[in-house]
């Protein structure tokens, strides 16, 4: 890209089409009554996540993740997965570590912000074992905005200039009322989108305490929708402040309650990131060799997240990360 | 007989960033160096800054150093605890002043690299990404810098445009389509200050950190800088900056104990 050679022409791959008319007919046959959908996180897995499936994770990265399903989604050894990387970050580590991602729409994805950068993660990258398309935070947000609203694409200001957007997929359109151009980005619908939350009842009525990231759109544009909930709460609790409601029950699947389900990412108000447990796994996942032993011990060796937890050092070391959520220790 | 005050070059790179962000003014920022800045912006000159993180941490009494963007100190106290769009609509509709920006690689028109080194199909590095970077070079007023400079960092060509700067010269950001009046402002590292020439967008040397010297800073850079006309020496940090640095914004020394290059 230099003078006079600049070209808006983009080469990414557009992993999902934003068809919002086969999005509606799906969306049609959609229950809305509300229904008990509590179930337990290897139903939800094995249930709603297929082979090759495209799936949307909320939170951000290491801050209120559900690491649970995650887990599963590897344990149970599902393949060829798609992934909306939008500040994906121990999240990616361990579908990478897992290697159950084969395509991805990067914003952010290998590092853990200040902690450092996964080396299994790059490796997928260095060896080209993965199908890759460039976006931005703000990019995968709008996409879910669009999906959300159910138009097949939004207009941003973003992205112009850089080889952030020749490998994207995006297009640029001109404003049919000033003139300007202005970056067309697809709506992204997921197959399925995983949210860990603070609360929901049993239909799926979800409330997040802090920060909602993108998991407002997230949950609204994608077609199926796990919630595992810190806590479920009675329908009530729900009814008496229904302002706080971020996700309706009628875009939810399943329900799962996962108490610490965040581990070892931050629930605010409720637990902070394990960073013992972190760089561990960065340790860890840094040689293959170390990596397969690491994810024996704590994910295919264990039943489920109860016994992964155990193995971190259980209460005792959830009731530290308390403290620190709390300033009440370094 | 002024007595001499000891700091470090990361103090100094963190006091001069503070010193840009005006009261009144709002920043997005990330972790480390420039979220430091932020704090010690606020808790000298700026106490009216509003800090923004892109996870959509808003206005916060940050408590301590956060490790994440979206952790939970990023709205500790905070006016607002909303969403990544929140941010990012602001930066959009231009209610953002500045933000900081790191990167591997950074060019002459001040293009950032925070994506790969070598081939897109099979890189020799891959790093994570644009994130937010791209949006907030893309739509703040006014983008900050804050780099180790060495001649690997600053170099003739990126390998990867992540983040626009200049692009190729004047006019070129409204050339592609990126909103008038934006665009890269100044990069501070470990030693000097550089804006860009009005003319060329080309990387300039305005300040020239204490005890630094010409010779070092074109041996650091990968590139031919232009010179200021009226260059002067980077102002250290006072007294009283230092303190609140140490004792109130990085106590545990979380960002100040590390290196500056």
């Amino acid at each position: 890209m230099v003078n006079g050679l600049h070209t808006d022409e983009t080469v990414g791959p557009l992993f999902m089409t934003p068809d919002v008319d086969r999005n509606r007919e799906f969306f049609r046959r959609k229950p809305r009554a509300l229904t008990d959908k509590r179930t337990t996180v290897q139903d939800a897995v094995s249930r709603l996540v297929s082979d090759g499936d495209y799936i949307g994770i909320g939170g951000f990265g290491t801050n209120r993740i559900p690491t649970a399903i995650l887990h599963e989604i590897i344990r149970q050894g599902k393949k060829g997965l798609g992934l909306s990387g939008h500040t994906a970050t121990h999240d990616f580590q361990i579908l990478a570590a897992g290697g159950a991602i084969d395509r991805v729409d990067v914003a952010y994805v290998i590092g853990l912000e200040a902690r450092g950068l996964s080396r299994a993660a790059r490796r997928l990258f260095e060896e080209a074992r993965i199908q890759v398309c460039e976006w931005t935070n703000a990019a995968l947000a709008w996409r879910y905005r669009a999906a959300a609203m159910g138009i097949p694409f939004i207009p941003a200001r973003i992205m112009f200039g850089s080889d952030t957007m020749r490998y994207s997929a995006a297009k640029t359109v001109t404003c049919p009322f000033t003139g300007q151009k202005l970056l067309a980005l697809p709506a992204l619908s997921p197959d399925l989108a995983v949210i860990h939350v603070h609360r929901c009842d049993k239909y799926g009525n979800a409330q997040i305490d802090g920060i909602s990231v993108s998991d407002a759109d997230l949950a609204r544009a994608s077609k199926k929708v796990i919630i595992t909930t810190e806590e479920i709460v009675p329908e009530e609790v729900i009814r008496q402040d229904p302002a706080r409601t971020i996700i309706p029950a009628f875009c939810v699947d399943a329900v799962v309650e996962v108490k610490y389900g965040s581990y070892p990412g931050n629930m605010p108000y409720a637990y902070f990131s394990d960073e013992e447990h972190l760089r561990e796994w960065l340790s860890a996942d840094s040689k293959p060799e170390t990596l397969e032993p690491f994810l024996r011990k704590y994910i295919f060796g264990t039943k489920d997240f109860s016994e992964y937890l155990e193995l971190c050092g259980g209460e005792a070391k959830m009731e530290r990360l308390r403290r620190i959520e709390f300033l009440e220790e370094v | 007989m002024v007595a001499v005050i000891d700091y470090n070059p990361m103090e100094l790179m963190i006091c001069l960033a503070a010193r840009y962000l005006e009261d009144g003014s709002s920043v997005v920022v990330g972790t480390g160096a420039p979220c430091a800045a932020a704090m010690l912006s606020q808790k000298t000159h700026a106490p009216n800054l509003v800090i923004m993180f892109e996870a959509g941490g808003i206005g916060p009494l940050l408590p301590t150093m956060p490790i994440s963007v979206g952790d939970s100190r990023t709205f500790h106290k905070g006016i607002m605890a909303s969403s990544m769009l929140e941010i990012m609509d602001a930066c959009q509709r231009g209610m953002v002043d500045y933000c900081f920006l790191g990167g591997a690689q950074i060019d002459k028109y001040g293009n950032i690299n925070s994506t790969l080194i070598g081939d897109f199909h099979k890189p020799k590095v891959r790093f994570p990404g644009s994130g937010g970077a791209n949006d907030l070079a893309s739509l703040c007023w006014r983008t900050l810098v804050i780099t180790p400079h060495d001649p690997r960092r600053f170099v003739e060509k990126v390998d990867f445009i992540t983040s626009p700067g200049y692009l190729w010269g004047k006019g070129a950001r409204e050339a592609v389509g990126l909103a008038p009046g934006t665009g890269p402002y100044k990069i501070i590292t470990n030693l000097c200050v550089m804006g860009f020439d009005e003319e060329t967008k080309r990387l300039r040397v305005e300040t020239i950190h204490p005890g630094v010297s010409k010779e070092q800073i074109v041996a650091a850079t990968g590139f031919e800088l232009l010179w200021a006309p009226d260059l002067t020496v980077s102002e250290a940090p006072t007294e009283l900056e230092l303190e609140i640095l140490r004792k109130e914004v990085d106590p545990h020394k979380y960002i100040i104990g590390r290196q500056a290059s």
